[in-house]
């Protein structure tokens, strides 16, 4: 997962603007590929700047306010850079009555954040989420393509230790599952 | 035979089909022995990828790779018992399988092997091993109509639902029915729109069939938004084709040429199959220009959804696919008249589309037959919270919900007593556990104040607080709430404070009357079905647990021992062992007391996280 990089200035910032427009000139100029062209361009680079922003609405002949609206408006969109690892805290009904609130809070005590969003270091950003579908292993958290069951506070921590040393090992192995 | 099957080109013929059919069948399945995998979410979770990379070394370590067939299938349901290995064509059950139990397993496979025993499914109550699916107490009470290839088929294999009789539907429809007659059989089967409404699909149908325009849209509605409920995922993951060809059956009764599958896009796997099923299909003839030779032409596009709930609703969703915002608008007019690009445009839900073939093959009288006099058919659930058996179910409508919870579902973990039923998503409502022999159908839910929705089944026992529940769902809906309407964006706000305020422990009595206006403000003038069915939770658990809201209000006290301004630790010293290991998770440092010592917490510094309750033993952590 490149992820990381690619709010940072120079090489990779350039690569940003570049895949953007290479979408771009895929995307047919017409409307309705608004919210498509947002999904590729938030795959590719996990966040949608402002730039892209920019370029969407010349591309497909809409005013800025009007992406913006739909880029505010679905939550699959990002406006902000997100870190190494996406972390998605299900917040579901079933992980609920189940005890993922206080999961949430055990993995934002130990990430020292306030609520939901990215460290410091862009290690890992923490989203909640509305069912990923895995009720039986209910209380559930996504890390990157992985996905944990049967959480409880006690495991969390040992949970972020794996992606931290995955890291350090080899930092192409962590976008895998544990 | 088995080079023929795999070389089909364009189908011309409905004949053309049949002997394709002919050839897979005597090429496959069941022939020789196969292993069958879940690889739905649930079981990819607990880690059936890896059982099936263990199997399939084994297969090969063995050399009958070549002999026994390995195969990953759909979702079958039984979500808590995973991973799930079935093998055929016994049909002998296998749960909780592991990577290291892939040997034994390849060495069990063949005429006159032993079976694993210790993987059989065990019955909770007798303790006796079960060797087939279909007598596991939990499969033996369902009737799986939609659900009932999920766990034979691969999803990604054409030729595996042509086995199962897939496309037989479309080629009777296509060999001697008038588009009328679809509609008519469609009608009688008495079949309601099971994305929630319940709307009669005929009826749907001939509306838009009506309606004189050179172009019209279908689509199906995969926008599967509701917290706890994952059926129309676990339907396109297991079985795409079935969904699709209820559409194409959908677009030559109603004469359509295009059609849109919206899917959550939260849903990749899903995703990916009805990809592969759609390409399968075009290129074998059955999507595209003269399907099977006929003049019937259909091209299915996929769009997917950009995580926004309001967008279940029909007017966003058709908002969303012309690139959008999600807004509702006013309806009448309704999409069957106006819809996409102003357009007659016919949607119905994932489960629907899937049961039109299923009508076209039984009949509509035997689909009528099922069911209770105004609920026809079957109905997919996912059964999850405190239950025992976490899993999707699919019932005969009218089944009463003791029967769901207690002979399917296997009861509540640690025999603790049922509270109440969540039902509907989170424009349902809470049904008590007093009218547990309530039967399941879209009338007695309404009447029980709430609502069929599109199946999610959230089983909560005495430790769920249901003020925090309708918290829960406020928090949810006022996350969610489009914005448009003032009464749903504001008043779910308002509502959500006053009930943070009595679960802090803030609240007064005058607190619930407000509540109750407040609901009736955001149901009586909000556009769409979110802010109409918005109140439910809230109006449902005051109904009939307001002696839970007064606890809160008056007593300052939450009688469930969830809201954490109302609850106390303490650790009591008669079974405190002095082990330690609360003061060792405690991040707060309020746990005194060195090891082997009797513990205390210091109730000025806990934060109330319940991590010592977590990791406690010998049970001294209480709370009050």
């Amino acid at each position: 997962m490149e992820s990381g990089q690619v709010q940072r200035k120079g090489p990779q910032a350039m690569v940003g603007t570049m895949k953007v427009e290479e979408l771009l000139r895929a995307c047919p100029p017409s409307a309705e590929n608004l919210i498509p062209v947002l999904q590729q361009i938030q795959e590719e680079l996990h966040y949608l700047p402002e730039e892209a922003l920019r370029g969407v609405a010349r591309h497909l002949r809409l005013l800025l306010t009007e992406v913006f609206h739909v880029a505010t408006f679905y939550n699959c969109f990002s406006l902000e850079p997100v870190g190494r690892h996406v972390v998605q805290v299900c917040l579901g009904t079933a992980c609920h009555v189940r005890g993922a609130p206080r999961v949430l809070d055990r993995l934002l005590r130990e990430l020292k954040l306030p609520g939901p969003g990215t460290t410091d270091d862009f290690d890992f950003t923490v989203r909640t989420v509305r069912c990923v579908g895995c009720c039986s292993l209910a209380p559930v958290v996504r890390v990157d393509a992985g996905t944990h069951g049967r959480l409880t506070q006690t495991r969390v921590r040992g949970l972020l230790n794996r992606y931290r040393r995955a890291e350090e090992a080899e930092p192409a192995a962590c976008a895998r599952p544990a | 035979m088995r080079q023929a099957c795999l070389t089909m080109g364009k189908l011309r013929s409905v004949e053309e089909l049949e002997a394709w059919r002919a050839a897979c069948t005597q090429a496959g399945y069941p022939a020789r022995p196969c292993l069958s995998v879940c690889a739905g979410s649930g079981c990819t979770a607990s880690g059936a990828r890896d059982v099936l990379r263990a199997l399939q070394r084994n297969l090969q370590r063995r050399g009958l790779e070549n002999i026994v067939e390995l195969k990953s299938t759909g979702c079958h349901g039984f979500c808590e018992r995973g991973p799930l290995v079935v093998v055929w064509p016994e049909g002998i059950f296998y749960n909780r399988v592991t990577p290291g139990d892939a040997s034994e397993l390849a060495a069990s496979v063949g005429d006159g092997r032993r079976p694993v025993e210790r993987l059989l499914y065990q019955d909770p109550v007798s303790g006796a091993r079960i060797l087939h699916e279909e007598d596991v107490p939990f499969y033996r009470r369902q009737q799986r109509v939609l659900l009932a290839n999920n766990g034979k088929i691969d999803p990604r294999s054409i030729e595996d639902y042509l086995r199962v009789g897939g496309y037989t539907a479309l080629g009777r429809v296509l060999s001697g029915f008038t588009p009328e007659q679809v509609i008519e059989w469609v009608k009688r089967s008495g079949l309601r729109g099971r994305g929630g409404a319940g709307f009669p699909t005929g009826v749907k149908w001939e509306v838009c069939r009506a309606r004189r325009a050179p172009t019209k849209y279908l689509i199906c509605n995969a926008d599967e938004g509701d917290p706890g409920a994952f059926m129309d995922r676990s339907l396109l993951e297991g079985n795409p084709h079935s969904m699709l060809e209820g559409m194409i059956i959908g677009a030559y009764a109603l004469e359509v040429k295009e059609a849109f599958v919206y899917v959550r896009a939260e849903y990749p796997l899903a995703v990916d199959h009805l990809r592969a099923a759609i390409a399968r299909a075009e290129e074998h003839g059955l999507l595209g220009e003269n399907i099977l030779g006929s003049a019937l032409s259909l091209r299915v596009q996929l769009v997917q959804g950009a995580g926004a709930f309001v967008c279940g609703e029909e007017t966003a969703l058709i908002a969303s696919i012309e690139g959008r915002v999600g807004e509702p608008h006013q309806r009448p007019p309704y999409p069957a008249e106006k819809g996409l690009w102003g357009r007659p445009t016919v949607i119905n839900n994932v489960k629907t589309w899937a049961s039109v073939p299923v009508i076209i093959n039984r009949g509509p009288d035997w689909y009528a037959s099922i069911g209770t006099e105004r609920s026809k058919g079957t109905m997919v659930f996912s059964l999850v919270g405190k239950i025992n058996n976490t899993a999707l179910v699919e019932v005969p409508m009218g089944i009463t919900l003791r029967e769901m919870i207690y002979d399917i579902g296997g009861g509540i973990p640690e025999g603790r007593p049922l509270k109440a039923v969540q039902i509907g998503g989170p424009s349902g409502g809470c049904v008590p556990a007093s009218l547990i022999d309530l039967p399941v159908d879209y009338e007695e839910l309404t009447q029980a104040g709430s609502m069929m929705g599109s199946g999610g089944m959230i089983v909560m026992d005495d430790s769920s607080c249901m003020v925090d529940i309708a918290k829960y769902f406020l928090a949810f809906l006022s996350d969610e709430s489009c914005g448009k309407c003032f009464s749903c964006r504001k008043g779910l706000q308002r509502m959500l404070e006053v009930v943070t305020h009595i679960c802090e422990g803030r609240g007064s009595e005058q607190d619930l009357e407000l509540l109750e206006d407040l609901s009736w403000l955001v149901r009586e003038t909000s556009l769409c079905g979110l802010g109409q069915t918005a109140p439910n939770p809230v109006l449902s658990t005051l109904r009939y647990f307001r002696d839970e809201y007064l606890a809160h209000v008056r007593d300052r006290r939450c009688p469930a021992r969830v809201c954490r301004e109302l609850i106390t630790y303490r650790i009591e010293p008669t079974r405190c062992d002095g082990c330690h290991a609360c003061a060792r998770v405690c991040t707060a440092e309020a746990i005194l007391g060195a090891k082997d010592e009797l513990h205390t917490i210091n109730n000025a510094r806990c934060t109330k996280c319940g991590a010592c309750l977590e990791v406690c033993q010998p049970k001294a952590v209480l709370v009050d």
